[in-house]
């Protein structure tokens, strides 16, 4: 069985954000690969180890992105490929028309991605790729088996538990709960820089240049106005308890 | 030039949803003069929804009934509302920022070659007429302000950050339009059931009010009288990454930058010490309580109020509290 990764370089969710003129500060910023996109990587190794098949690691954005595949390539993935976000338009609809040209390059019977990336979560790329591959998609799974091209997984539904079945070739999302990703070993990572990695432009791929707008733009960024530490209650438990109900029921209507 | 937008509801245990109202709000933030915003709502057994919707300001409520729109299903679902998206041509679609929203929303707009802004808080409209749509990122460190270029848009909306849209003043009836969906027989996604684990409780994302705990908790049980107090308040009960790694609940409840966001009225955090990546989680909510033993816990740098103590002996006594004012 092939399977396709589509993976993101995001943010460590511990690093702070800066602006910079106009624009989210990079420098000094710790680069991880988006912790669902690792949940897909993980499920797609696990379903290679008991199939067989290969792995190919997806991803999108400046040459830093790299460094994710390699991440990917160390935890078990078989190749990589790069698409050079140079000249694709800064939006959703761009990214995923790009990584669609790409998987049609390719042989799969599954696209695995995460439910959203921790930066921009605009959650879209995967399942606009679907549309445009023509495949289904079910998003936010945290359970996966793949028998006879069938995958029958569990969906989170806002607590709620769906159970679907999907014809394959299919793409699916990753939700928390999927797995636990494996750390990438020494040997792994030695492995890793042997493995195929392959390069693509937007030009080899036929998409963006100069007739291609984006279908939105952002105007300006800015940082949320921030919290100013408030009041810390005092007296015995009892008597902080009753000023924070009392509090609370004076300070909103919701109570 | 008239504009055309198009709502998509959602339902739950046999209610309209919150957010589908809110995102009735959201497009009539967008229209202007002769705008027409149409309601499309798909399911089974649809006539007590349908009346309901047909007494807010819409032009339109769309009905679309099969057996197989009972539970949702991406293929399904796009499938069923082709029809309606070839003959209405809108302008713009609305629909929430939530588990079904979120899958529907990047198909349809795939299908239509539109752009999406997902998950927005705020709408404004500039003196040149041009409309701004404001989300947050990296899980609310960070407030983008975004534009369409041309149509058709999509716009999925976050819950609970749009009033919800009030019924007609008058008290009539938008006409309603009734289809059925084309045979499903072709279809090859399949949901064999749903388990419905959060029956009668309310929605995380939608809750007025959260309570939620960390490693402070301790345990599973531990979440008890963090339950009591949500029961208590008509609240949801939440978590940090801290107490759904080490097994205390599921990860459903998990909020933070990897997790869910909220933005609800009144946020009370039990025994969390507040990692950056849960604050980015909870900060936008409208008040913010920290119950903590630390006093140098991160989360009292942003709590509007704090009490430093111990969460079994203060959150019993909250309730209690709340009890009595309540009775």
């Amino acid at each position: 069985m092939n399977i396709a990764v589509l993976l993101k370089q995001t943010f460590d969710t511990e690093e702070k954000i800066a602006l910079n003129g106009g624009a989210v500060s990079e420098d000094g910023v710790k680069f991880i690969v988006n912790p669902y996109d690792e949940y897909a990587i993980e499920e797609a190794i696990r379903l290679k180890e008991k199939h067989g098949g290969q792995v190919t690691a997806l991803s999108l954005g400046p040459a830093r992105t790299a460094e994710a595949l390699r991440t990917a390539l160390a935890m078990g993935a078989d190749e990589a490929i790069w698409i050079d976000d140079a000249g694709i338009p800064q939006d959703e609809c761009a990214f995923a028309e790009a990584i669609a040209a790409a998987l049609r390059l390719q042989a799969y019977d599954l696209v695995l991605g995460g439910s959203f990336s921790v930066d921009t979560g605009g959650a879209q790329v995967a399942v606009r790729a679907a549309i445009s591959l023509g495949i289904p998609h079910v998003t936010s799974v945290t359970k996966l088996s793949v028998e006879g091209g069938t995958a029958s997984v569990e969906r989170d539904a806002e607590g709620d538990l769906e159970r679907i079945e999907v014809a394959l070739p299919a793409l699916i999302t990753a939700q928390q709960g999927l797995n636990e990703p494996r750390y990438p070993s020494l040997p792994g990572i030695m492995r890793a820089k042997k493995k195929p990695f392959k390069a693509l432009t937007a030009e080899a791929l036929g998409v963006g240049g100069g007739s291609s707008e984006a279908k939105t733009a952002r105007v300006s960024l800015s940082l949320p106005r921030s919290r100013q530490a408030g009041q810390l209650l005092q007296g015995s438990s009892q008597e902080q308890a009753a000023a924070l109900a009392r509090l609370l029921r004076e300070g909103s209507n919701t109570i | 030039m008239r504009n055309t937008y198009l709502i998509v509801a959602e339902h739950r245990d046999g209610k309209l949803r919150r957010v589908t109202l809110e995102a009735l709000r959201a497009a009539a933030a967008c229209a202007a003069g002769e705008d027409e915003i149409h309601a499309a709502l798909l399911g089974e057994g649809l006539d007590d929804l349908a009346a309901e919707l047909a007494a807010y300001p819409v032009a339109q409520v769309h009905v679309i009934e099969s057996e197989s729109l009972r539970n949702y299903n991406p293929e399904a679902y796009v499938q069923a509302l082709a029809p309606l998206l070839a003959s209405l041509r809108p302008d713009g679609l609305f629909l929430g920022h939530t588990a079904a929203g979120r899958d529907l929303a990047p198909a349809l707009a795939a299908r239509l070659s539109a752009g999406q802004i997902s998950d927005v808080t705020g709408i404004e409209r500039e003196d040149d007429g041009r409309i701004v749509f404001v989300r947050p990122i990296y899980a609310g460190k960070a407030i983008e302000r975004r534009v369409f270029g041309s149509a058709p848009r999509v716009v999925t909306v976050r819950p609970n950050n749009f009033l919800a849209a009030e019924p007609r003043e008058d008290g009539t009836a938008a006409p309603i339009a009734r289809s059925a969906a084309a045979s499903a027989s072709e279809l090859r996604t399949v949901v064999r059931d749903v388990v419905r684990k959060t029956a009668g409780r309310i929605d995380l994302a939608e809750a007025k009010i959260v309570i939620s705990g960390g490693r402070g908790v301790k345990s599973a049980e531990g979440f008890r009288p963090l339950e009591e107090l949500a029961e208590l308040l008509g609240g949801a009960v939440g978590a940090s990454r801290g107490a759904c790694d080490a097994g205390y609940c599921d990860y459903g409840l998990q909020i933070g930058q990897t997790g869910k966001v909220v933005t609800p009225e009144i946020y009370i955090a039990c025994g969390i010490s507040g990692a950056i990546q849960h604050l980015a989680g909870m900060s936008g909510s409208r008040i913010i309580v920290a119950i903590n033993k630390d006093p140098e816990a991160p989360i009292f740098q942003l709590a509007d109020y704090g009490i430093v103590g111990d969460l079994f002996e203060v959150v019993p006594l909250l309730t209690q509290e709340f009890r009595k004012a309540l009775a």
